[in-house]
């Protein structure tokens, strides 16, 4: 058990040891040795998350670790306590396995950064605070980990703070997802006050065993809950942040804004899915939600030219494809679509970078085009990654995109539709990116041309490996023979009971998800490889395509009806209200003092003066109040 | 041993610091103040091994008057904080040049002493003197070292001593009233008194009129934002950082326990006024031009919630409303300290003439983003522990004012990093803007220092508090 502890201690501390080191001595040290510290720091926890792995895959026994007291609520304290088990454990790995791969990545991509020990210190404490948020026992500490990513999301947004569109995106990304916070919070006081616990295995515990469950007050706590996954995990209608959170330098954009924080929400939801399983109308509402996110983000990445935009709508829209499957309780499908799009999505990001790279900062694929003889490495990555993302068979992306249609075809059909039409764009704007950015002719400078060139190795290694795990990642689930849903069964009960053997209907789905693919791709294949076009200008765009270009106008129509109707507000009491209040409470010694000046001519403005006539305007309140509640 | 002796070193000490001349005086007053905050630390030791370190004596006989110091947890919380507080507002203020620097030391000290006073007093005449005595070293460091037009701060520096003594008034009216029923000022007797419902209410409109207007609650606020903005920051430190603790805290001590069934009965219409001076203190403070205006309106969303907390009447809201005290205590003189910084480099409060001064000066852009942080209630900072609670307490009484009163999680986050933004942020601004200085850095540090460690561990001072709260709820249902 002390072993354990200790365990746990370093896994979490070391990226905390490494955030110290680079924040206080980072300049000091110099840009290289800043980077291997940093990336250093999180090999080390990715090697304890290993060893838990190998422990608990063994026992099936989850270490509880209570370290001291830490909240006190009359009816129950909050402890400062870990909890690993197989849930966590999983996250853990990627989290920490990824995280060092975009570490490496970082060294080289961030090395002409003046600030690079800044940036360092910011994603150390990225992953301190992610693991705080996976391996929490109780929804506080959680709860630490949860704001605390949101902190380095926030910093690492802003990181190029001369920028003031950054600094907005970046103070948008925290207050939205403070929204998602307040509800979260929300749910915490509902499930405090109902169970007086906030562990999670005694909150299981209290939840399986009660008899007479407020079913009303549960699921408003489940709804307010899910109101937090949906700020985290950037899903309808508190979306918008993660688009604008492109603003952060692209290793960000692959760690934070797709492979690990934004996957906190899924965390979170399977994490207290004995409370979720309780409320079928949440579930729905989920499922729901999570199907028309995708969909929507679906949409409006088929027209965006920014290559960072297509992914980051991209990953709300698989995000939503995660919710579904939540929604359906089918816990273990979105977490392996959780870990297949880890995979395949920082690939593509981290690709995307390697482009942008190369051409010193153009994220614009109007001006991209033929790169795939200048950087082969970053094409063959790229394509494996798409490939996956569209559900092409063997591919990672195949199976754990399959298994969630399938399980929405079980249960709903209209939610199917929806997530396969989803998933045919999904391929379709994919592949958009890939001809538009890899084929045909290069369209940007002469200049850049000259200096086309393939990414360095510590940009190509991380891709290499990326990669590969997208390409061979689905068979940790492979149907009817499932290691992952073998390994996640002690924790959801329904496991096993469901599996079953692959039928002709399934068979046939699958068969309709890869035609959907494979046309989604012929589709992008005929307009961009065939017809050879280019989008057009921003001034030139019109109709549909317009208003999907501006993703619906939503940002707009957040601004007009939240952001300036409280700054309208603001601005009215600061100017009205105040001097209204003030003007009120000081009318009665006024008043007083006017007609005493008028009248006795005595010596005006001095303190006993003015005393006197305040307590006299006092008396008539009170007084009047008095009558008042007399009457 | 007893607490009088906290009261005699910040009395000399005030003294001493006069006397010491203007080049000594900081100095001087730094040294009372480390002495006041290690005899404070030294006391709580013997309170916990469970010595008496109360002091009572006759004072006046007609009327019975008698010098009563009671220290529980409760008081003894908050003199740490005033003397912890005391000792970094001066260590604060070292890089100031202030004309006749031994009078406003030694007022510091006074009003120190004073405000300890009306934490320790328990006796009802003796606590009223107290508060009232604090209110005079205030009125002086604001009128003679304030800035600004001196016109116009005399109005406001005025017009706030007037309204607070004015609302002290009815609290010395209702004093006077238990008395004549009690025969005693003493909080002991005063607790014992049946009054009836009726009475009840007198008394409790009486004292939430004086601490409506010290804290200050809307609508009574009226006052705070030009005196916070006029006053020298080491005064806004005094006012916002204890003074303001010292009306929360007697509606915990004073008020709550003299008028409980008015207390139950008034319960929500006085929750609901906490909460909706978080969130008009929220709004307002979203388009303030002056720096040291929008802290002001965020205290006073602050300590709106705070007030929300202790008018649930439960261990905790109380719990988190003094957690909340002592934790915006020391956030609020690190973001005001932050003003300062700025305001000794650019001689500006302005917002509008700020921006870019993070590429210049890492350490102070890391120090103040920490008190934004933590004034936003992040998770590991002793403000979390404190909002936390509190809006926990708001739950169980109702969800509505839970969700109303944490709508701070997301207006703070609003009004805060969009000052932020525009105060740090954005290209590098074209006046040179020096780094922090050791006195500065060490001021800051000492504060982020607190605010770290009681957020991760804040147990110590539940322990303190727990138990003379609980007493007071059971004074408070004791009917």
């Amino acid at each position: 058990m002390a072993m354990d502890t200790n365990l746990a201690l370093v896994l979490l501390l070391t990226p905390f040891l490494g955030f110290l080191i680079n924040i206080f001595f980072g300049k000091v040290l110099g840009k290289s040795v800043s980077g291997i510290i940093g990336t250093l720091s999180i090999v080390v926890s990715f090697l304890v998350s290993i060893s838990f792995f190998l422990q608990i895959s063994q026992t099936q026994q989850a270490i509880n670790i209570q370290l001291f007291d830490w909240i006190q609520i009359s009816k129950f304290h909050v402890s400062f306590g870990f909890l690993l088990d197989q849930l966590s454990v999983l996250w853990l790995l990627f989290v920490t396995g990824i995280g060092s791969l975009i570490h490496l990545y970082s060294i080289s991509y961030m090395h002409d950064d003046e600030n690079m020990h800044k940036f360092f210190s910011y994603l150390n404490l990225f992953i301190f605070f992610m693991i705080s948020l996976v391996v929490g026992s109780n929804l506080l500490v959680m709860f630490i980990g949860w704001e605390g990513v949101g902190l380095c999301s926030y910093l690492l947004i802003g990181f190029w703070y001369k920028n003031q569109d950054f600094n907005d995106a970046a103070k948008k990304a925290f207050i939205m997802n403070r929204i998602g916070d307040l509800g979260l919070l929300i749910g915490i006081f509902i499930l405090g006050n109902l169970f007086s616990t906030l562990d999670f295995v005694s909150l299981q515990t209290a939840i399986s065993g009660a008899k007479n469950l407020d079913t009303f007050w549960l699921s408003i706590a489940a709804l307010s809950l899910f109101i937090g996954a949906c700020g985290k995990s950037a899903q309808i209608p508190l979306y918008t942040w993660l688009p604008d959170a492109m603003a952060g330098p692209t290793p960000v954009s692959a760690l934070i804004h797709a492979a690990t924080m934004v996957t906190a929400g899924i965390f979170m939801v399977s994490r207290l899915h004995f409370l979720f399983d309780l409320t079928p109308e949440i579930q729905t509402i989920i499922a729901v939600i999570g199907g028309v996110t995708s969909l929507v983000a679906a949409t409006i990445g088929l027209v965006q030219t920014d290559i960072k935009k297509v992914l980051a709508y991209s990953t709300v829209s698989q995000l939503g494809l995660m919710f579904l499957a939540l929604g359906f309780g089918a816990y273990e499908v979105a977490i392996f679509h959780v870990i297949t799009h880890a995979f395949f999505k920082a690939c593509l990001f981290l690709g995307s970078g390697s482009v942008i790279h190369g051409l010193h900062g153009e994220q614009d694929m109007r001006k991209m085009g033929g790169l795939k003889k200048a950087m082969p490495i970053t094409f063959w990555t790229m394509l494996i990654a798409s490939l996956a993302i569209s559900g092409i068979p063997v591919f990672s992306g195949f199976f754990s995109k399959d298994e969630i249609l399938m399980t929405a075809f079980h249960h709903n059909k209209p939610l199917w539709v929806v997530g396969s039409v989803a998933s045919i764009m999904t391929a379709f704007y994919m592949f958009r990116l890939m001809f538009l950015t890899f084929f045909k002719d290069f369209r940007g400078t002469e200049e850049q041309k000259h200096h086309l060139h393939e990414s360095p190795a510590l940009i190509t290694i991380p891709l290499i490996v990326l990669a590969v795990l997208a390409a061979i990642g689905g068979l940790i689930s492979l149907p009817g023979n499932s290691w992952l849903n073998d390994y996640l069964a002690p924790l959801f009960a329904k496991l096993g009971q469901e599996e079953h053997a692959l039928g002709s209907t399934e068979y046939m789905l699958m068969a309709i998800a890869v035609a959907g693919g494979f046309a989604g791709i012929g589709i992008a294949y005929a307009k961009y490889i065939s017809k050879n076009e280019v989008p057009e200008e921003d001034a030139a765009i019109t109709g549909v395509t317009k208003v999907l270009y501006n993703k619906y106008y939503i940002d707009e129509l957040y601004d007009s009806v939240f952001v300036n109707s409280i700054n309208t507000l603001s601005k009215f009491f600061r100017d009205y209200v105040e001097t209204g209040i003030s003007s009120v409470v000081f009318g009665f010694g006024k008043v007083t003092s006017e007609l005493s000046f008028q009248g006795k001519k005595l010596q005006n403005g001095s303190v006993g003066l003015y005393l006197f006539a305040f307590v006299l305007g006092m008396c008539a309140i009170i007084s009047y109040l008095f009558l008042a509640q007399q009457l | 041993m007893n607490v009088s002796l906290i009261l005699i070193i910040l009395l000399v000490g005030a003294f001493a610091t006069y006397l010491a001349g203007d080049k000594l005086a900081s100095k001087v007053a730094l040294f009372f103040g480390i002495v006041a905050t290690g005899c404070s630390i030294v006391l709580l030791n013997h309170f916990n091994l469970g010595e008496n370190i109360s002091y009572t004596s006759q004072w006046i006989t007609v009327p019975k008057v008698s010098f009563a110091l009671q220290a529980d947890g409760l008081s003894l919380a908050m003199i740490l904080l005033t003397t912890a507080l005391t000792a970094i507002i001066i260590l604060s203020s070292f890089d100031n040049d202030f004309k006749n620097s031994k009078a406003i030391y030694a007022l510091i000290l006074f009003m120190s002493f004073a405000m300890t006073g009306t934490f320790l007093a328990s006796d009802g005449l003796l606590y009223y003197i107290f508060w009232e005595l604090s209110l005079i070293p205030i009125y002086f460091i604001a009128l003679i070292w304030g800035n600004g037009d001196a016109e116009e701060r005399k109005k406001a520096v005025v017009k706030f001593f007037i309204y607070t003594l004015a609302g002290s008034l009815f609290m010395l009216v209702a004093f006077i009233y238990m008395y004549q029923k009690a025969g005693s000022f003493l909080i002991e007797d005063l607790y014992k008194l049946k009054l009836d419902i009726n009475e009840q209410k007198w008394i409790f409109t009486a004292f939430f009129l004086a601490y409506a207007i010290k804290i200050p609650l809307i609508p009574f606020h009226t006052w705070q934002a030009n005196v916070y903005q006029k006053a020298p920051t080491l005064g806004t430190m005094l006012l916002s950082g204890i003074m303001l603790k010292m009306g929360l805290y007697s509606l915990i001590r004073w008020q709550l326990p003299l008028a409980p069934l008015a207390a139950k009965e008034y319960m929500f219409i006085f929750i609901g006024v906490g909460i909706a001076g978080v969130i008009y203190g929220s709004i307002v403070a979203l388009r303030q031009k002056d720096l040291k205006k929008l802290l002001a309106y965020s205290s006073l969303a602050h300590v709106g919630l705070i007030a929300a907390g202790t008018y649930t009447l439960t261990l905790d809201g109380f719990r988190g409303a003094v957690l909340q005290m002592i934790a915006h205590g020391f956030v609020v003189v690190g973001l005001f300290f932050a003003a300062e910084i700025i305001f000794r480099r650019y001689e500006t409060r302005l917002i509008a003439e700020m921006g870019g001064i993070r590429s210049q000066s890492p350490k102070f852009t890391s120090m103040f983003l920490i008190m934004v942080l933590a004034s936003v209630a992040l998770p590991t900072t002793f403000n979390f522990i404190g909002e936390f609670t509190v809006l926990y307490s708001l739950s169980q009484i109702n969800i509505w004012f839970a969700i109303l009163g944490g709508t701070t999680i997301i207006l703070g986050a609003y009004y805060m990093l969009k000052m932020f933004q525009h105060v740090m942020l954005g290209e590098t601004n074209t006046k040179v803007f020096a780094d922090v200085t050791f006195a500065e850095g060490l001021t800051m540090v000492l504060i982020i220092g607190v605010l770290f460690f009681f957020g991760m561990y804040p147990k110590p001072i539940n322990d303190l508090i727990t138990p003379s709260l609980e007493s007071i709820l059971k004074v408070i249902n004791r009917a």
